[in-house]
């Protein structure tokens, strides 16, 4: 499968402190990093899950890829074009064959457009004429599953749902070759973050586009996503196809992920794994391996020493010293 | 276009409530005061754009009747120390009232907006400087302000306008900055951004008409001060030059003969009450229609 997006060590960082408070408090380097060392490759049509607790830096990502947000290390390549460093007016054709969805499904709407107004934006922005704005809003509303009625509502009008929908329909105005989708199920009822999910995983399945999913509902990265990466502050510390990350994790951080998900049958037996305390700052990283101060699994060694990347199959990676085992979901199924 | 917009409308399958517009007249219709002023507000701009058509004299023809003469059925308002008819006077001097309030307001209005939108969307160095630069301004006292400019350039309509709407542009700029800020902060914004959107568009389209409703609110509530400091420029001598009526001159002139007459003074004050009271009402109940928040019955 050819390759349609190739990030490599992409590094994001936010200033902590304006230059003056740094200079008189002698802070070096007066920046965080959001986004360290993160590659990740996403062929045509596939999609790409990202989960992490909030403030891991996964919305960071997708904001770097959108150039909303400037980047400070690596390189970003969307079909053979270097990404970063381009100037906002360079980065307005990619804009084109790159698409976010954003979290708050009501308020990334513009609240005085018509649903019509929203769904066309992109043709207008991308100056596209030679179509006929009226058949293209039946077009997209067919598409999303929403009534042609609909075109004359505001925002405010509809349901986060419905809302939601719309957000997809004008994703999909300009047929991207990539679409982000960050929480595209957050705030939603239980089922419509169904119907939106299976919207989603038909509509990539039409039409091919290749897709980041930004969420921390395992369910929708299990349900759609080929490839999934955990982050934890800022870096990605699993990282594999989703089958195999599901039932053969290796970082302790994945499988607290994982028991911390809500199973549908209540007589399952369950292994809960939590982890100590809360996430760092990311302005005070914990020395060697990051997580050592919530990892069950912790031990002397952690705290000193960062662990390598390894790999558990040649597209399995993660950081962590003591691995979990291969079969240790089997044990835990059956103790 | 027009047959394409109908076939929309015509696949629309649920009932929609009235209008935004048929709401606000609504809610309007069921605040007395706001249209008590709603009325006084028409009266005042129609007898301003009607002034030539409905005095019953030349404002400034010197009548051969009495001087200082009490109200009668030939002069309702009685007439000046020169024997000018007063209602005529008061008529033209709320057509110059007017004209002073909707060109300056208008000036300072987009002169504000514009510089608004820029300190709010623009880089934080630009946004630091034109505060600067609207801060001072407004450190002014305005009426020192006005009687320097005047001793500059002369006393003379213009200068009035000018004055008020340079006094007048850091108020509407620090709102449109404030609300242009706030805004800018919506992830629809942000949404734009992602989609391609420029500047411009993002500002024309998406900004602007959520920023002009309140800024309108706010300019309407303003018209009376506008109209009160035109007024106590030429009660002053330093606004319109005579023969030409305004109400503060109509006041000033009153004032010197308040021992012989009260009906001048009363004749000019009226009106810049009324004046004041009519648009004081009408924006604030604007203010409560447009203002979600500020809604009771909603």
């Amino acid at each position: 499968m050819s390759t349609l997006l190739e990030v490599e060590h992409l590094k994001v960082r936010f200033r902590s402190m304006g230059a003056l408070r740094a200079l008189m408090r002698r802070v070096k380097d007066p920046y965080i990093d959001a986004v360290c060392d993160v590659s990740f490759r996403i062929g045509r049509g596939e999609t790409l899950g990202l989960v992490g607790e909030s403030g891991s830096g996964k919305s960071t990502i997708a904001r770097a890829l959108m150039g909303l947000i400037p980047s400070h290390g690596g390189s970003m390549r969307f079909d053979g074009t270097e990404l970063r460093g381009l100037s906002q007016r360079a980065y307005k054709p990619v804009r084109r064959d790159m698409a976010m969805m954003f979290q708050d499904p009501v308020g990334s709407l513009s609240p005085r457009l018509t649903v019509r107004s929203l769904i066309t934006e992109p043709f207008r922005i991308h100056g596209v004429r030679d179509r006929d704005m009226d058949a293209e809003t039946r077009r997209l509303l067919e598409m999303v599953g929403l009534p042609a009625g609909f075109a004359q509502r505001f925002p405010h009008q509809l349901s986060g749902g419905q809302a939601r929908r719309v957000g997809v329909a004008r994703a999909l105005a300009l047929d991207p070759r990539l679409v982000i989708a960050d929480e595209p199920t957050a705030g939603l009822d239980v089922s419509i973050q169904g119907e939106v999910m299976n919207l989603l995983a038909e509509l990539q399945d039409r039409l091919g586009i290749g897709m980041v999913v930004i969420t921390h509902n395992l369910n929708v990265v299990r349900h759609i996503s080929d490839q999934m990466a955990v982050m934890y502050l800022g870096r990605f510390v699993e990282q594999g196809p989703t089958e195999e990350v599901f039932h053969r994790p290796r970082h302790p951080y994945t499988e607290v992920l994982l028991s911390a998900n809500p199973e549908p049958d209540p007589d399952a037996k369950l292994h809960r794994v939590e982890a100590r305390g809360d996430i760092p700052s990311l302005a005070h990283r914990p020395t060697g391996c990051e997580f050592h101060t919530r990892c069950p699994r912790a031990r002397d060694y952690c705290r000193e020493v960062a662990p390598a990347l390894s790999s558990a199959a040649p597209d399995h990676t993660y950081t962590c010293h003591f691995p979990l085992e291969a079969d240790a979901k089997e044990r835990r199924l059956e103790a | 276009m027009v047959a394409t917009a109908e076939t929309t409308r015509s696949e629309q399958t649920d009932v929609r409530g009235d209008s935004a517009w048929v709401q606000h007249w609504k809610q309007l219709r069921s605040n007395p005061l706001g249209l008590f002023g709603l009325v006084l507000v028409v009266l005042m701009v129609g007898s301003a754009v009607l002034a030539d058509v409905i005095v019953p004299y030349d404002p400034t023809q010197i009548l051969v009747g009495p001087r200082l003469g009490p109200p009668s059925w030939e002069h309702p308002l009685g007439t000046d120390q020169l024997g000018r008819d007063t209602l005529s006077r008061v008529i033209m001097g709320g057509q110059v009232a007017m004209l002073v309030a909707v060109a300056a307001l208008s000036v300072a209005l987009s002169i504000g907006l514009l510089l608004g939108l820029i300190a709010g969307f623009g880089p934080r160095w630009l946004d630091n400087g034109l505060l600067l630069v609207l801060d001072s301004v407004r450190a002014f006292p305005v009426i020192i302000f006005a009687l320097a400019v005047i001793t500059l350039l002369g006393p003379s309509l213009t200068t009035v306008v000018l004055v008020v709407a340079i006094t007048s542009i850091p108020v509407y700029a620090r709102v449109v900055r404030t609300q242009t800020q706030s805004l800018s902060d919506n992830e629809y914004i942000l949404a734009e951004r992602a989609m391609g959107a420029g500047t411009p568009r993002i500002l024309g389209v998406h900004i602007l008409p959520n920023v002009i409703g309140p800024l309108l609110i706010l300019a309407s509530m303003d018209v009376p001060l506008v109209i009160a400091l035109e007024a106590g420029l030429s009660f002053l001598g330093m606004g319109v030059r005579p023969p030409t009526p305004s109400w503060g001159t109509i006041l000033n002139n009153g004032y010197n003969y308040i021992q012989n007459s009260p009906w001048p003074v009363i004749a000019g004050g009226i009106p810049i009450i009324l004046t004041t009271l009519g648009f004081t009402f009408l924006g604030e109940a604007l203010r409560d229609i447009f203002d979600p928040k500020l809604r009771r019955d909603v």
